[in-house]
């Protein structure tokens, strides 16, 4: 067992998440209704549906950067419901398509900066930057990365600040096959410790996922 | 390091990676001070007078012209979402990224406002209270422009329509401010207009942070 | 009282008042104006006195409408009901028609009785704000693609303007006493005889009426118009159905 995972073993909180009966709007667009899905510590869970379906909706909606319209989102610890803007400010990570990182700043300053947002150590993130093999690239600019090795900067984050619920927008999407796999690797240490994952995909993740189909339905 | 601590470094870090920070705003401020001259005549008694009507304009005029990308460009790149999901309050968070922006931009500005008065003829025994109010002044500006830029967040004219939406919020401030100098200046004691800038200052911090705090929720979509 | 935030509830109850309230503004606006006319030169000002009749419901109604119009955001932002949003922007026109008369008459005034259209004195200066301020709210409001996040961002703004307005209102008093004694003013603001006071109350309840006429009739266009806005986004879906 890597450093990181065991890291992650012990200092995890086990969250549960369960959605009730969510509906989204956007606009005046309906994008889905009577959602319910309960996810539990060490689960993965795929949500697929057509461009527009509203599985992006729905990461924001479980993130608490987009109200639903009805239903709502709840998070439990050992039974016990935490207060939602609490559990959000400790225990979610979104990982979307845009990452938050300044082109104009170093990769090492803006994920420096991420890490210790989210409540991550210096040693977690040295460990994630050896794991993704960013450190050639930390003293460069962000915006002279390739969509690929932003999106490696951006997983560091998640790895070095130990967060339990991961919620991802298409986290393969901009990856090469090695990097898949790797990233397949990583996803499934951070379900053995507890973790659990929320995806929004049009490939299937390369670990096995329950899949949830949003919108298309309604 | 903290929440706090850690934001407000990086937007110093910002101010000065986009753009040179304070340079930019003194720049402008020199710019304007230049200009008055040139166009009010040389007479130094005449400019006196103008001397805290430029301030208070290029104060405004600075902070304005700064504010656009106070919230714009972490709104276009998606670290909003990141601080949303981070250990500060939306209201924390406002106050921390006008506090940086009165650092950088305002307080130089009010430093850079001592030559500008001596060139322009001002009494030297005005000139610490010129850079104190100058410096309030900024503050306040800070504040009621951070609520403006809030609120305007993903808007399709940007800055133009913050300068339409926060100038009138920055009229007491100028009031104040100015008639502080001008008492200084009739030997009246400045010290009733200085409070009341003070006070300008924490009801622009207390409305600004709440409602800029509502912005920033309210561009969650 | 809260069945009214229904928009349905609330077009059945108020559409019979629509009607009664035009004629009613209408017919007050004919009998102040002409008592207007009708009543003595005053012995300073002469016949320009009579642009009171104009100039001061004109004032009173545009400060009046934006304490509306900041009640209604502050209702849109606790209750988030679409109808008090649509309330406080159906209060922007007439709110700043008001306080544009206002001014435009003061200056009418100003020109005969002060020898000049404008002083920045503390009352005009106010105004001025007043009238920025409701520009600053429609713009606002105007400036998003989306229409939660405009009256959201709107709302807020049209309450801000609420706490500011006497803080500058205040301030500028101030500014007003330290720069010019206060010589010009009192012109106009003797107490008023009988005979001027009379037409007076008239033209402000006739400016009161134009008010909630123009305010309820926009207040329906807007329920309409969202109706035939739904029906059409029924009718696409069904279309695609079928």
């Amino acid at each position: 067992m890597d450093i990181e995972s065991r890291s992650q073993h012990g200092v995890r909180p086990m969250i549960t998440l369960s959605l009730k009966d969510l509906a989204v709007r956007r606009g005046d667009r309906t994008l889905f209704e009577g959602l319910d899905l309960d996810v539990a510590p060490g689960e993965a869970v795929s949500l697929t549906g057509a461009n527009g379906a509203g599985k992006s909706s729905l990461l924001r909606v479980v993130a608490g950067l987009l109200a639903p319209v009805a239903g709502a989102v709840r998070f439990e610890e050992g039974g016990q419901a935490l207060e939602p803007a609490e559990a959000r400010a400790r225990h979610l990570h979104l990982l979307g398509h845009q990452d938050g990182f300044r082109s104009g700043r170093t990769a090492a300053d803006e994920l420096a900066f991420q890490v210790g947002w989210c409540g991550g150590t210096v040693e977690a993130m040295e460990a994630a930057v050896r794991r993704l093999a960013l450190g050639a690239l930390l003293p460069l600019e962000v915006r002279r990365l390739s969509a690929g090795q932003r999106r490696r900067l951006a997983l560091a984050r998640l790895l070095a600040a130990p967060r339990p619920v991961w919620l991802l927008d298409e986290p393969l999407s901009p990856l090469d096959s090695h990097w898949r796999a790797e990233v397949g690797q990583i996803l499934q240490a951070h379900l053995e410790g507890g973790g659990m994952v929320l995806a929004a995909v049009h490939d299937p993740l390369p670990i096995p996922a329950r899949t949830c189909p949003v919108g298309g339905a309604a | 390091m903290n929440g706090a601590g850690l934001l407000l470094r990086r937007e110093m870090a910002l101010a000065w990676n986009g753009g040179g920070g304070p340079l930019l705003a003194c720049g402008f401020l020199l710019s304007l001070a230049v200009i008055v001259p040139l166009g009010a005549g040389p007479q130094l008694d005449q400019l006196a007078n103008l001397a805290p009507g430029l301030v208070w304009l290029a104060l405004s005029l600075a902070s304005l012209l700064t504010l656009e990308r106070l919230f714009e460009r972490d709104f276009e790149d998606g670290t909003l979402d990141l601080l949303a999901m981070g250990p500060l309050a939306d209201e924390a968070v406002v106050g921390v990224k006008v506090l940086a922006h009165w650092l950088t931009i305002g307080l130089p500005l009010a430093l850079m406002t001592l030559p500008v008065g001596i060139s322009l003829g001002l009494a030297p025994d005005q000139l610490p209270l010129l850079a104190v109010t100058a410096a309030l002044g900024a503050l306040a500006f800070s504040f009621t422009g951070g609520l403006g830029a809030a609120l305007a967040i993903g808007a399709r004219k940007g800055g133009l329509l913050i300068a339409v939406i926060v100038l009138p919020l920055f009229l007491p401030p100028v009031i104040f401010g100015a008639g502080a100098l001008v008492a200084q200046a009739d030997g009246r004691s400045p010290g009733p207009a200085l409070a009341l800038l003070a006070a300008c200052v924490l009801v622009a911090g207390v409305v600004g942070v709440l409602a800029g705090a509502a912005g920033l929720r309210g561009s969650r979509t | 009282m809260f069945g009214l935030a229904n928009p349905d509830t609330f077009a059945r109850v108020t559409r019979p008042l629509i009607a009664p309230l035009w004629v009613i503004a209408a017919g007050l606006l004919i009998t102040g104006a002409v008592w207007a006319f009708r009543v003595p030169e005053d012995a300073l000002q002469g016949d320009t006195v009579r642009i009171l009749f104009i100039h001061v419901p004109a004032a009173s109604l545009g400060l009046a409408v934006y304490g509306a119009l900041g009640l209604s955001c502050l209702f849109y932002l606790i209750f988030r009901h679409s109808l008090a949003d649509a309330a406080a922007r159906a209060a922007v026109l007439p709110g700043a028609a008001y306080t544009g008369l206002a001014l435009i008459t003061g200056a009418l005034w100003g020109q005969p009785m002060w020898g000049t259209w404008w002083v920045w004195d503390a009352r005009l200066t106010s105004m001025l704000v007043l009238f920025l301020l409701y520009i600053a709210y429609a713009v606002l409001r105007g400036a998003f693609d989306d229409e939660g996040r405009a009256a959201r961002a709107a709302s807020v703004l049209g309450l801000v303007g609420l706490i500011n307005l006497p803080i500058v209102k205040f301030s500028v008093d101030w500014w007003n006493t330290l720069h010019q004694p206060a010589s010009l003013l009192r012109a106009g603001g003797t107490s008023l005889d009988p005979a001027y006071l009379w037409p007076l109350l008239i033209m402000m309840a006739a400016y009161f009426a134009l008010f909630l006429a123009i305010w309820l009739t926009t207040l329906h266009t807007e329920i309409m118009r969202r109706r035939v806005l739904a029906m059409r986004a029924r009718q696409a879906r069904e279309d695609r159905h079928v």
